[in-house]
Formats: C-alpha cells, structure tokens, sequence
C-alpha cells in the first residue's frame, strides 16, 4: 500500500505535476521541505540585520528609501516562505524556537559583518545575485505553496540586485577612495558568496533525492559556476578584481575556471564560529522577546474588542 | 508540534489586482483581527501596486474538498466532451459561429 502511493507521488512529480499541502506526501519529503523552506526563511529574516546596520547611516536620503524598502522586502520575503512551510503542518512559533535554539541553519553569508556603506553595494550584487540564482529554479519547484512564494520573491529580488550593482558602480567612478572602498567590499564578500551554493555536489547529501523530488533543480556546483561565470563579466564594468588570482576563463570548457574555496572557513561558520553568529542571534532573540508585551497587548486587546462588539 | 495558544489566528488574504478582476489567493499571515490582517496584508502584499481591494478570511473557515476525492469528483467530467463547442464537426462554410 505504501508502495502504491509513493510511486503515484513520483509519478505526479515526473509529470510536473505540483504537489499541494493536503496531498499524500512521503514524511521524508515533508520532513526536507520544512527544513528547506523554514531556513530560507530564517535567512530572510536574519538578513535584514546587515543591511539594518546601514539604514541611519546611508549616505543620502534616496539611497535610504532605497534600503528601508529592500529590507521590508526582506521581511515580506520570510513571512511568505514561513506561510508555506507552514502548510506543511509546522507552527511558526516552533520555526521560531528552532532558529533561536540555534537548532535551525540560515544562510552563513549573513554572519559576516558590513563594515563599510560598500558592503551594502556588495551584498546586493553578489549575495542577493547568489540568491537568485538559486531562487529561480526554485519557482518550479514540486511543491505548489513553495514554488508561489519563490514566484513573488523572485519578482521583488531583482531590485535589490541591481540597486546594488549600482551602489557599486556609483563608488567605482568616484575618488580613490571610494573605489577603494568599494574594492575592498568585493574582496571580503567574494568568497563567503561563492560559498553560498553550499558543499561540492560529491559532499552534498541530500542532492540526489531533493533532485528526484524536484526540490532542487540544479547542482550546487552547477549554480556556483553559473554564478562566476556571470560576475567575471559583470566585474569588468566597474572596473574592480575578483579577489581569484587563478580565474580564468576556460576556451575548452566554455566557462571560467576558478581557485580552491576555503571549505574549512565554510564549515567554521555553519558550526556558528563566523565573525558575527552570536551577534546576529542574540539581536532576533533579544527581538523576539522584548517584542512579547506587544504582541500580548495586541490579542488582549483584541479579546476586548470581541467582548465589546457581542 | 508546539501549542498554537499564542500564536495569533492565520488568515488567508485574497487581493483583487485591479478593478473588474476577481479577488485571488495570494497567501497567509498571522494577525489577531480582520483589521490587523488587512493591514498587515497592505503592507505584505500590496507594496507594488499589486491590489486594489483585500479580502482576508481566517483560515479555519475555510472548507476544502479532499484530495482522496478527487477521482470521484473530477473524473465524470472527462467523459463528456460534447459539453466543449470544439465537439461539433460542422463544415468550415458556417460563419459567424
């Protein structure tokens, strides 16, 4: 019996047919979509706390507007992803605690610090262009509420990768200084976002069956490569290197070649070693729990309101 | 799974994109009334001019029909072609038709 129904669900899925919360699902297929889903949500929210580091200092009131509105896209983003893991039967309050117990990952990009009004320009185009390349084959995904909030995140994102590119094309044609600044941006923030792909496909356990499930569309090393070979070209128009003495493009492959990723520093971050993994939990806990008397104020209130209108 | 006490009430939000179209599914988000729900809607999904009109239902008031069904349901439909105009075989001098 059990057998049937899971080769009727593969079938589905072979044919591209979505599959919808209430549909029968294998428990492991559950059971990595809401580990999927949750820390990209988790990372969506934990991502809001770089880029709110810049937003009293930006340099302008247009460049502020600019991030206020990307880092409320930010938010929209993980309450979207948090909505469908949720029909997945997972409270959010259990999300929560799980990324607050640090049970749950999100992406390490974000426990890096933004020391500089550059970082912001990196982070748009590096860590938010690493993001849509994965998000965009996301929008096909297998799972029907998942594969809808990739569609309005992947609408939203392109935004805060070109506002990006143009932070750092502003800096690169300005002073010395200010190319420095913004050199020195993509030289911290290039290889924490080649990372982003996560391990090598042949260190990638749950490749295969999220593939089969078509949860993942593409290889880690797929999308890091694509990644690359897109910046090498993009790098030449603000005139910056990509801190990669050994990338070069590659006439037999057709794509660049590039140097061996520090995986030590990868797996130093994902075990919470980064520069900033503690601060950036304790800011969402401290959140979270000063937020309490509001939230509490917000359903007393609104039980008096019930009471009142009977 | 944790206890949902304290969790506010999910509602589903429905956003008619422009005047003369039907109000559609978008998505869900916690609130603890129909007004909250609406603005937080406001702010979640309408950022880009993509509404100009909100529904929002509690999701426990929503009734689905069940999946297992669907065979039962959906299948006698198949059937029936001559329900479509395309079932007609009628030569191509007709007009207008």
């Amino acid at each position: 019996m059990e057998k049937a129904v899971e080769e009727i669900f593969q079938d589905k899925i072979d044919k591209e047919i979505r599959i919808e919360p209430r549909d029968w699902m294998p428990e492991k297929y559950r059971q990595t979509l809401i580990r999927q889903i949750s820390q990209h949500a988790h990372s969506e929210i934990v991502g809001m706390l770089p880029e709110g580091n810049w937003i009293t200092r930006a340099p302008n009131l247009r460049r502020k507007a600019i991030l206020l509105a990307k880092v409320q896209d930010e938010a929209g983003h993980g309450l979207y992803l948090y909505s469908a893991a949720e029909t997945l039967g997972i409270s959010r309050d259990e999300m929560y605690e799980q990324l607050h117990s640090g049970k749950a990952k999100y992406s390490s990009i974000f426990n890096y610090p933004t020391l500089s009004w550059a970082d912001i320009g990196a982070i748009g185009w590096l860590v938010d262009g690493a993001a849509i390349m994965n998000q965009v084959p996301l929008c096909r995904n297998s799972f029907g509420p998942y594969a809808r909030a990739m569609v309005r995140v992947c609408k939203e994102e392109s935004f805060h990768q070109r506002q990006g590119f143009e932070i750092l094309l502003t800096l690169s044609r300005g002073t010395e200084a200010q190319r420095d600044m913004a050199q020195d941006a993509l030289n911290r923030w290039w290889w924490p976002s080649v990372m982003m792909f996560g391990p090598k496909d042949d260190e990638s356990q749950n490749t295969i069956q999220s593939m089969r499930w078509k949860i993942k569309r593409f290889t880690n090393d797929e999308l890091r490569q694509k990644f690359v070979d897109i910046c090498a070209e993009q790098v030449k128009i603000l005139g910056l290197t990509i801190p990669d003495k050994d990338l070069v493009w590659n006439e037999a492959t057709n794509h660049y070649d590039f140097g061996a990723i520090n995986w030590d520093e990868f797996w130093e971050v994902v075990k919470g070693n980064g520069p900033c993994n503690k601060e950036r939990l304790d800011t969402r806990k401290k959140a979270w729990e000063e937020g309490a008397w509001v939230r509490e104020a917000a359903t007393a209130y609104a039980e008096k309101r019930k009471k009142n209108s009977h | 799974m944790t206890d949902k006490q304290h969790e506010w009430p999910l509602w589903e939000i429905f956003i008619r994109s422009r005047q003369g179209l039907d109000h559609k599914h978008v998505g869900s988000l916690h609130a603890v009334d129909a007004a909250m729900a609406i603005e937080n809607a406001r702010d979640v999904y309408t950022r880009r001019m993509e509404g100009v009109s909100i529904w929002v239902v509690e999701s426990k008031n929503i009734h689905a029909s069940n999946p297992d069904d669907a065979a039962e349901l959906y299948d006698p439909a198949n059937d029936k072609a001559y329900r479509h105009p395309t079932f007609y075989n009628l030569p191509d001098e007709l007009k207008h038709m």
